[in-house]
């Protein structure tokens, strides 16, 4: 399966400031009856931009100046909680296509790099600072450049880091396992041969 | 024996490593893949799209946890939702050859509940679900991941993932408990420690003479929450203990072959003196009966404690933490968390819905009664468990002190099924996340704590010191 190299992301930017945003935070439990991934991008964070009685709160992400926004930041520990591949299905759907945290929950980092979704690690700083251009021009585009391992926004620019499996994978368009594990078949049958508990009963 | 030492997350590890990946991880073969209705429809789909079979169907099993109901037993089920998602995993084992543990086979329930109890988890294997939780199997010292359903795609297609190896930390507890606390406790106390990502990249073994002497459900509990401290694995080396649980169950080996598989087992144990990448060691004379006062399980204390204050932060994130839970949970800074009024009492969850569980609740609730005002429901964590509560007579103990006793499913630990928060209901929770909305209600509130805590919360109608009111010592 010949997969996209996954470079560099560029769009438009919003910040969602907090630490530790959770799994049941970024989609809802309840939005999780369902059979299929398709239309979960509008429960994004879904209890946090609307009240108990359903009226929007005016969370950043509905913002009309960050419409169509396809880089995400945020805090500390993003995507804690869950295993559910609903929450990065959610970001993807929503029009995301990378996250820049301070760090992220291991399995959320998992999920996220399955979708293509690079979830890259800044310094708190540097996060602000690219938060405060956002601010000042929402229109401004900001470039998460996998490769060379820096967020640039107009002549400005920040380092990030990425754990190098998830790299190699985006930048070398193996990000999805699938194929390579496939591939592998041969090999798993003669691993599971030793293993006593693994023959049929 | 090789000379170099190993742990058992090592053993396990190479034993079950296919290869190395280009992009550097390792195609690991996952043993056992458990499977439920909420994170394998769309796997399935995948699987269906890319015209793959279940390579290893025998080694797949299911459930139905999350969204059945528990005061509803015929289907169709009201919630058509929630029907469809039976109907697809009923659709999907049929399809796919997959063993499917449904209502009908009595043997329902959690999935970390159901695969113990019929011997599946077993020590020395690595086991994979798409839930977090799945780290309560390492319990049975099996290495155990919860995936997302991309992952799911990949074990159903391959019985393989690619990962990344994981740090070892051993945490050692040693003594013995106090009279009146818990596994729970110990885990919420080491969560309290470590923060809720402290366990990013490590897998987790428990060790010490706390655990050497904790039961099977014991030690169950504490790697169950391994995932709220950050960390994805959590596990227990096996010993008699392990053996003696798994000793008949319907998917343990038997005759000549337990004795070979005991053998194995036993090898898979951490040899002595092999390395650690970290070690943290804790007295189990320290460790109270815990509760959580705010929206993560690392913002907890004892019960003796006081709500914490803004003022007493030990660092800017950790004042805004604070001052956002405690407007969540609208408590009052500073003052005891004892005394706090509950609206709802859960008891359940793949944390605590075990016999032990329910067993020890019913010895200290019998003759008490459920405070005025207060909900309180008991949900065994399976069929099998319902039915050994209710053999003990344990159900009538409970309905008697004003307990709705339930059918098996993960009911109030997470908003996926009809029971539900209302409001911002304040519930006394055996489950393991306080997330903000976690029991239904974007605004409900839920107190961790262990079930005898939940049931002295019950009865007083605010949260208590289940010690003195159950005058245990
Ligand atoms: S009981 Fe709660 S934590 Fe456990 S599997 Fe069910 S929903 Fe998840």
């Amino acid at each position: 399966m010949a997969l996209a190299k996954i470079t560099s992301v560029s769009g438009r930017g919003v910040y969602v400031p907090g630490n530790d945003i959770d799994t049941d935070r970024i989609i809802p439990a309840r939005f999780m009856k369902c059979v299929v991934f398709d239309g979960l991008g509008e429960f994004l964070f879904y209890d946090v931009r609307h009240t108990p009685e359903g009226v929007p709160t005016g969370h950043p992400i509905d913002k009309p100046e960050h419409k169509g926004a396809t880089v995400l930041l945020s805090g500390a520990n993003f995507g804690c909680g869950s295993s559910r591949e609903h929450a990065p299905q959610a970001i993807h759907k929503a029009g995301f296509r990378a996250v820049i945290a301070e760090n992220f929950a291991e399995i959320f980092f998992g999920n996220s790099t399955t979708l293509g979704i690079p979830c890259v690690q800044a310094a708190r700083e540097d996060i602000a600072k690219v938060a405060a251009a956002i601010e000042k021009n929402p229109a401004l585009e900001i470039t998460v450049d996998v490769t060379a391992l820096e967020v640039r926004f107009g002549s400005d620019k920040i380092t990030i880091t990425q754990r190098e499996s998830a790299r190699d994978g985006l930048i070398n368009g193996r990000w999805d396992a699938i194929g390579d594990l496939i591939d592998g078949l041969t090999a798993v049958q003669a691993t599971a041969a030793k293993l006593p508990y693994m023959s049929a009963a | 024996m090789s000379a170099q030492p190993k742990s058992l997350f090592e053993k396990v590890w190479d034993a079950h490593a296919v290869r190395i990946l280009a992009n550097g991880q390792t195609q690991l073969l996952i043993g056992t893949h458990l499977i439920h209705e909420v994170t394998s429809p769309q796997a399935f789909g995948m699987l269906r799209d890319l015209g793959l079979k279940v390579a290893f169907p025998h080694r797949t099993f299911a459930t139905v946890d999350h969204i059945v109901p528990t005061n509803e037993l015929v289907e169709p089920y009201k919630d058509n939702l929630a029907q469809a998602m039976m109907d697809e995993l009923r659709k999907n084992c049929a399809q796919f050859g997959v063993t499917f543990f449904d209502r009908a086979s009595g043997k329902q329930g959690i999935v970390h509940i159901v695969g113990p109890e019929q011997g599946i988890t077993q020590p020395g294997t690595t086991i994979a679900c798409g839930d977090s939780h799945t780290s309560t199997h390492g319990a049975f010292g099996a290495i155990a991941f919860g995936i997302g359903t991309s992952q799911v795609r990949d074990v159903l297609a391959t019985q393989t993932m690619a990962l990344g190896a994981l740090k070892v930390r051993r945490i050692e507890v040693n003594g013995k408990l106090r009279a009146g606390v818990y596994a729970k406790d110990v885990i919420l106390h080491i969560i309290r420690l470590t923060g809720v990502n402290g366990g990013t990249g490590f897998a987790y073994e428990y060790a010490g003479s706390t655990f050497d002497a904790f039961t099977m459900e014991e030690r169950m509990t504490v790697c169950n929450m391994s995932i709220e401290g950050g960390a994805r694995v959590g596990y227990v080396n096996p010993d008699e203990t392990t053996f003696a649980y798994l000793k008949g169950r319907p998917y343990s080996p038997t005759g000549a072959s337990w004795d070979a598989a005991v053998a194995r087992w036993r090898s898979f144990a951490s040899d002595t003196g092999c390395r650690y990448d970290d070690v943290i060691k804790i007295n189990a004379d320290d460790v109270a009966p815990s509760v959580t006062w705010g929206i993560n399980p690392g913002q907890g204390i004892s019960i003796t404690e006081n709500i914490p204050s803004p003022e007493t932060a030990t660092s800017d994130d950790d004042r805004a933490g604070i001052i956002e839970a405690l407007e969540y949970m609208k408590l009052p800074a500073g003052k005891p968390i004892k005394g706090v009024k509950i609206d709802v009492a859960f008891i359940g969850s793949c944390t605590n819905g075990r016999l032990s569980d329910f067993q020890e609740v019913a010895k200290y609730v019998k003759g008490h009664k459920v405070a005025p005002g207060v909900r309180a429901i008991a949900v065994p964590g399976s069929q099998i468990v319902g039915l050994q509560c209710e053999k003990l007579g344990l159900d009538k103990i409970l309905i008697e002190a004003g307990f709705e006793w339930r059918a098996a499913g993960c009911s109030m630990c997470l908003a996926m099924n009809p029971d539900k928060l209302i409001g911002d209901e304040l519930c006394a929770s055996s489950s393991n996340r306080n997330f903000k909305g976690r029991q239904g209600s974007i605004t409900g509130r839920t107190v961790l704590m262990s079930p005898v805590m939940v049931a002295a919360a019950a009865v007083t109608g605010v949260v208590s010191d289940a010690r003195e009111v159950f005058a245990v010592n």
